[in-house]
């Protein structure tokens, strides 16, 4: 089993297939939508965390670039400095996954990237900068 | 069972203090009842490390030659005042930079000399018989410097708001990001480690008083700005609103880069964490009875920051206890909450004050004059006014 996250940019006026339903149904993926921001007559991009076989991943990329989208495999991702981080908390403030929350007896940080979403409310929020978003 | 200042500095002197930090005497006074904790123990301290904007440093560089009496100043591009004696300066910590913006201020400035990285030094002058020069372009180290201090004209606020949005877009604040419809709530505070929360009605505190400052030994040196030992209070005694503040100078030289750090708000600007720490001395029950309150009997006030007005609306009182359990109630709306001042840090600097008085003989100083007192002064507002009314 595989399980990768897509950076997914879609062009503008394609033909919108429902690509998550072919995943699903055609290549036996579970694709969990990270985030997504598509408009119809303008670029778009979809993160994407997608579980199967390995035949059946590489299957799928293959159906998705058919579709014309622009499939890249190393999505970005999201990097806690911790020599950075005061343990102010205020990232908690902004985290609707609860990936960051503040450890009830310390009150440092904990970040659970499992639960992370990547909607880079936390990178703005951060007063020190030391959550980033690596490419 | 009163004790004196004297008293206490004779055992610290002779390392018999008994020394505990605000949460290590409230679960003492919990355990054995406040009148024990007060005989037993000499010397509480407390800790916060929150953005303070109010913050700066005076330095003076030397002189070059042919020497200069700079008028324009820049620290990495960060804009100093050029408005005082030839090559003295203040560098405040939310002057953004005019090439990186907010990104990087005076706080950045501050943070990277404490570092002990160079800082690229211009500035410009006019030029006079007796400075010649008219630009000069250097680095310069904290080393390479005369003097270098911090003078805080505000700092550890004496309680603070809680903020929430009730608009229908983020706004982006001084209190973070706060999500529309409340979305969450975002707050300011040590709670039972602040140290003007631990002696709510300035008995010990004032001019002279000597504290902890980004690490570094110093001192109160006057009341802070907005400084309002007016307002409401609970049943303590205890603010439930932004009250007392002070004003504090300590040598940067001395100071650490564990205990400042500089910050940026998006769509607000620069910023600096402080770490502020202050002992108060246990002279009798009354102030013991203070010392030993916990978050769950600390008030804060909510106040909803999508309203465009010098006085916000309240929308609700709550308890540190309540805001650090990650979730409050308002109007029967569950509303996550976000600190902003960090705990982790705020029991360092209270630790560390201890070592400094237990190991270090760090001893306490009187007030020479205490910070005004209940009821002395109102906090005036800004009006709008033209020459003519006045």
């Amino acid at each position: 089993m595989a399980r990768k996250r897509l950076d997914l940019t879609f062009p503008p006026r394609q033909s919108l297939k429902p690509i998550i339903y072919h995943l699903v149904k055609d290549y036996d993926l579970v694709p969990n939508i990270l985030r997504a921001q598509i408009h119809p007559a303008q670029e778009g991009r979809m993160v994407l965390e997608v579980t199967g076989s390995k035949e059946n991943y590489e299957a799928g990329i293959s159906f998705l670039e058919e579709q014309g989208l622009a499939v890249n495999e190393a999505a970005s991702d999201i990097v806690l400095d911790e020599a950075r981080c005061v343990n102010c908390g205020l990232c908690t403030a902004v985290c609707k996954s609860d990936a960051l929350t503040l450890d009830p007896e310390t009150q440092t940080l904990q970040f659970d990237k499992d639960k992370c979403v990547y909607c880079e409310a936390c990178v703005i929020a951060c007063p020190r900068r030391a959550i980033t978003l690596t490419f | 069972m009163a004790k004196t200042w004297e008293e206490i500095n004779a055992r610290i002197r002779s390392g018999d203090a008994v020394v505990m930090t605000a949460e290590e005497f409230a679960a003492l006074a919990d355990d054995e009842g406040v009148t024990r904790a007060a005989k037993k123990v000499d010397v509480v301290t407390t800790g916060t490390f929150g953005p303070m904007c109010s913050s700066g440093v005076f330095l003076n560089f030397g002189h070059s030659d042919p020497p200069i009496r700079m008028a324009e100043i820049w620290l990495n591009d960060v804009s100093a005042y050029g408005g005082l004696a030839a090559v003295d300066t203040y560098l405040g910590v939310t002057q953004p930079s005019r090439t990186r913006g907010m990104e990087y201020g005076g706080a950045h400035v501050i943070e990277d000399l404490l570092r002990g990285r160079a800082v690229r030094l211009r500035a410009t002058s006019y030029g006079t018989d007796c400075y010649t020069r008219t630009d000069i372009d250097t680095w310069i180290t904290l080393d390479d410097l005369n003097q270098a201090y911090f003078f805080n004209p505000r700092n550890a606020y004496q309680n603070y708001a809680v903020a929430v949005n009730s608009t229908d877009k983020a706004l982006y604040t001084y209190l973070g990001t706060l999500l529309p419809r409340f979305g969450n709530a975002t707050y300011c505070s040590a709670g039972a480690l602040s140290p003007l929360l631990n002696d709510p009605t300035y008995r010990t505190l004032g001019a002279g008083s000597k504290i902890f400052v980004a690490g570094a030994p110093g001192y109160i040196s006057w009341e802070g700005t907005q400084h309002n030992p007016h307002t409401d209070r609970d049943e303590h005694g205890v603010p439930v609103r932004p009250a007392g503040t002070i004003a504090v100078i300590a040598d940067l030289k001395a100071a650490s880069p564990e205990y400042f750090s500089a910050a940026t708000f998006t769509k607000y600007g620069a910023s600096s964490f402080v770490g502020i720490g202050v002992p108060i001395p246990v002279l009798d029950e009354d102030i013991a009875a203070t010392l030993a309150l916990t978050d769950a009997d600390l008030t804060a006030t909510i106040y909803d920051y999508g309203v465009q007005h010098r006085s916000r609306p309240a929308v609700g009182k709550v308890t540190y206890a309540e805001l650090r359990s990650g979730e409050i109630e308002i109007d029967g709306k569950k509303v996550p909450t976000g600190p902003i001042s960090s705990l982790p840090k705020a029991r360092e600097i209270a630790a560390e004050l201890k070592r400094w008085i237990v190991e270090e003989q760090f001893t306490l100083a009187e007030p020479l004059q205490l910070l005004p007192q209940v009821g002395s002064q109102a906090f005036k507002p800004l009006e709008i006014n033209t020459g003519e009314a006045i």
